[in-house]
């Protein structure tokens, strides 16, 4: 095999842009902060910028791997955010009322609780979109907007802060010199693609959200699919909402996974699932939430100025969603980072302008930090 | 003699795909005022060079003149300004929009950027009254059968130019597969447009698998094999033996045996019963018997109520009277899924709406059906999946023979293929086939047709649907005849069965 072929297998890797593009923004930060890849142990636990990536990044992940297999049925669940802070606020109350809030027990009950609610949320919102036939945008729209409702009547609109050190290890703790988040987060990551790929559930949301009648007539049941899809991203949204009110110890029924469904969803579109459905890839979506973390990271590093954070997140999306797109590339770099079928790019591009308009409204508003 | 200069002339054209050669130094040429026929079996070419003709694809080597100016295609807009108009094999409109919108999309009488919507109306209603059809075109498109679409897919293309003036019309006309789904007296009112367009000057070309629609209507003919050119004939010095010869490469015994092939009389013991099935808007209700391994056609004209009747029998619509019974136990019917765990197949006559997942790959599409019996949590293991799938696709001949290859790049034959595959590996007790053989050229025809004869033999039943009369006759046993939405008569196929005889029953089966 040639270096040309091999270089031309490796662009055309589905990651490839992804990855180029989350590698470029690390170096981004080099000049600025020298130590940006060093990696210290302080006190048992490491430190450093890439650690702090992916522990702030690590809520992001979970909506965003949660988003990506609801996407490849052709939906969209944009009550992920609303789903982070019922979850939070239900186990922050929770425990605020024992006795012991370092209690194990009181602590794996309240955890229960709020996934329990989430899986409400998700067959609510997958009734409406499988049973009813309610287009995703509109059905998952009600808890959106509702959720945050309940959110504040569970906190009774205030900000619930507790003290539990069992509790506070799952966004805040270190395991095994990391943060344990990161491991929340691996092994969400580990079960979902086991889940897809080693089962045949991957190849049947692919079918559904690549063609519904299609899938329909082949007897898949579509239905109990969309349901599961839903079910499983409230599941990943409710473990966001423990992990970010665990790092704060607190539970902010307004403000907790604001707009996180809108960053989910561009980190989806950024790791090359079609909004449209049909194929998808769970790694892309990893390395895109990243993407967006890394970003976040970077304003802040090279001190970009307050007021002009989500112009300069906007326009690096709108690079990055055109670099993604086959028709651009095919244009701007020639035929040899084109689209591997001459002009069938189509869908794509239609997909990035979306999602660049919905990216300026995706505020940096990351919730731990 | 000298010969008028040609007004579309495309020389050397190269076309390539990630190891395909999809076409290779093709020539072809078309006059003004002529009905030009692209001949050639599926994946021969076809549809690429009018692909790379009309702007869809790019291309990789060769020259474009028309009207002696060289031209170079960015997108099907661009061919379409310069005089191209396109009727696609499948029909590529919004269902949802009317017939008028439909037709003057993208090119609306506006005045002072104001679509003007009596105005479209009122042109739309005329055109399509010249055409002599009898369609509302305020209605939406979707409130029609496929054949009308294509109809109005066909208004559309040869409308264009209509609007802004006589000048800039339509200078080529590309037919790629416009009868396939429309019946006799549709093709005619096709043929007689086409004819009228003819004598304006307008150059066609026209693609169909029918040989006896290219023997009416073309003048020359181009015939492609493999995606290089086999030559170019007049029409009228090549007949249809040597045109097959030349489009498959190879004397025509295939299709000999088969038209001798006696159908085999092991027909065993009832399968599936169908008892006052019905649903309104759809089909009548009606009684229905398959025995194991018979081959049972329907025959009808278009809109008749063929592809009503095998939906209902699957499942994919729900009836609203009526049982079916298979091996003796009742089908819930309120999903496909009852039908298929009962052994029942169907492939759509919409392959591309109702049947391929188009960005999966051909492996995917194939064991989909298998893979949803087993529900998700029982993948099919790797190896097994593996070998059946290249089992199929070397015995259905599937090409690229590539179970990587996404079923969207698939040339239709192709595509059909991957259906049946998809269907066959479930090893069904009843396969429905819904028009199988639409869109498909002579050599893969015989190939179905022969495995539906192998396929029934082996004791497998079959419902055949099909618009050709003496396909169905061909290979069925028993023949329903269908008139307005109600199944009229069954029939024993026999030699007294002709299809002069169908067509007598399909007239006078309103009284039955």
């Amino acid at each position: 095999m040639s270096t040309n072929s091999r270089w031309r297998a490796l662009t055309h890797h589905h990651l490839f842009w992804p990855v180029a593009v989350l590698v470029f923004l690390l170096l981004v930060n080099v000049p600025f902060t020298p130590d940006f890849f060093s990696v210290k142990m302080t006190g048992g636990h490491l430190y450093g910028s890439l650690v702090s990536i992916v522990l702030f990044g690590s809520p992001l992940i979970l909506v965003a791997v949660g988003m990506t297999v609801v996407i490849a049925t052709g939906g969209i669940d944009l009550s992920v955010g609303a789903v982070v802070a019922i979850t939070g606020a239900l186990a922050c109350s929770y425990i605020s009322h024992q006795a012991d809030q370092n209690a194990l027990s009181g602590v794996l009950l309240a955890m229960g609780l709020g996934l329990l609610a989430a899986v409400v949320c998700g067959l609510w919102n997958g009734f409406l979109v499988a049973r009813m036939g309610i287009q995703p945008i509109i059905a998952t729209l009600i808890i959106m907007v509702a959720g945050r409702g309940v959110a504040q009547l569970i906190t009774n609109g205030q900000i619930i802060t507790i003290n539990s050190d069992p509790y506070k290890l799952i966004g805040g703790g270190y395991w095994l010199t990391l943060p344990f988040s990161i491991f929340v987060v691996a092994v969400v990551v580990a079960v979902t693609v086991a889940l897809t790929r080693r089962t045949a559930l991957g190849l049947l949301i692919e079918a559904v959200g690549g063609n519904a009648e299609a899938s329909r007539l082949v007897g898949i049941r579509s239905r109990r699919i969309k349901i599961m899809v839903y079910v499983f991203c409230a599941l990943c949204a409710a473990v966001a909402g423990l992990m970010i009110s665990s790092n704060t110890s607190a539970a902010d029924g307004n403000n907790a996974g604001l707009w996180i469904e809108l960053d989910a969803i561009l980190a989806v579109v950024i790791g090359g699932t079609s909004l449209l459905g049909g194929r998808f890839s769970i790694g892309g979506t990893v390395v895109g939430a990243l993407v967006i973390q890394t970003l976040t990271t970077t304003i802040y590093t090279i001190g970009v100025p307050t007021q002009t954070n989500l112009v300069f997140k906007a326009a690096v999306v709108i690079v990055v969603c055109l670099l993604q797109s086959p028709k651009f590339r095919a244009k701007v770099f020639g035929a040899k980072f084109g689209a591997r079928f001459g002009a069938k790019g189509g869908a794509k591009p239609a997909v990035a302008e979306t999602d660049t308009a919905a990216s300026t409204d995706a505020a940096p508003k990351m919730e731990v930090s | 003699m000298a010969e008028p200069r040609p007004v579309l002339q495309m020389t050397g054209i190269v076309k390539e795909f990630p190891g395909v050669r999809a076409l290779s130094d093709v020539d072809f040429r078309l006059f003004p005022g002529e009905i030009h026929a692209l001949m050639g079996e599926n994946g021969a070419g076809k549809s690429t060079l009018i692909k790379v003709l009309t702007g869809v694809y790019s291309l990789d080597g060769g020259t474009i003149t028309l009207d002696g100016r060289s031209v170079l295609f960015g997108s099907p807009l661009q061919a379409q300004q310069a005089g191209i108009s396109t009727v696609y094999q499948e029909v590529n409109l919004c269902p949802n929009l009317s017939v008028a919108e439909n037709i003057f999309i993208g090119r609306e009488p506006t005045r002072m950027g104001r679509i003007q919507w009596k105005r479209m109306r009122k042109e739309a209603a005329e055109l399509v009254d010249r055409l002599g059809l009898d369609i509302d075109v305020t209605a939406p498109l979707s409130s029609y059968p496929l054949a009308v679409q294509q109809l109005v897919a066909i208004v559309r293309s040869v409308g264009t130019g209509d609007s802004d003036g006589q000048g800039s019309g339509t200078k080529v006309l590309v037919l790629d597969e416009p009868t396939s789904s429309l019946d006799r007296d549709e093709v005619q009112e096709l043929f007689r447009l086409m004819r009228r367009l003819k004598d304006e000057g307008v150059a066609i070309l026209f693609v169909s698998h029918f040989l006896d629609q290219i023997y009416e209507i073309c003048d020359r003919m181009t015939v492609l094999r493999n995606g290089t050119l086999v030559g170019e004939h007049m029409v009228a010095d090549l007949d249809q033996v040597g045109l097959i010869q030349l489009m498959i490469g190879k004397a025509l015994d295939q299709l000999e045996e088969l038209h001798d092939q006696q159908l085999h009389s092991d027909v065993g013991e009832t399968l599936l019963t169908a008892e006052g099935l019905g649903r309104t808007g759809g089909i009548a209700p009606f009684d229905l018997e398959i025995k194991k391994g018979e081959v049972l056609g329907l025959a009808g004209l278009l809109g008749s109520g063929r592809t009503e009747l095998a939906r209902l029998l699957f499942g994919a619509d729900q009836p609203d009277s009526g049982k079916v019974t298979i091996g003796g136990k009742q089908l819930s019917m309120s999903a496909p899924n009852a039908a298929i765990g009962a052994g029942v197949a169907f492939c759509s006559e919409n392959r591309k709406a109702e049947g391929l997942v188009p960005d999966l790959t051909v492996r995917e599409n194939i064991i989909l059906a298998l893979q949803a019996a087993r529900g998700w949590t029982r993948p099919i293991p790797v190896a097994q999946r593996d070998e059946l799938v290249a089992k199929y696709i070397k015995a259905l001949d599937i090409r690229p023979a590539n179970p990587e290859a996404r079923v969207g790049q698939l040339s239709g034959g192709n595509q059909q293929k991957v259906l049946l595959a998809r269907w066959l590996i479930t090893q069904p007790k009843l396969l429905i086939l819904d028009e199988p053989t639409r869109g498909i050229d002579v050599g893969a025809k015989a190939e179905i047709q022969k495995l539906v004869v192998s396929l029934s033999e082996e004791g497998m039943s079959v419902l055949y649907i099909a618009a050709e009369l003496e396909e169905v006759l061909r290979l069925s046993h028993t023949i329903g005849v269908l008139r307005d939405r109600r199944l009229v008569a069954q029939l024993a196929n026999g030699p007294e069965i002709t299809s002069s005889r169908i067509m007598e029953t399909i007239a006078s089966g309103e009284h039955q």
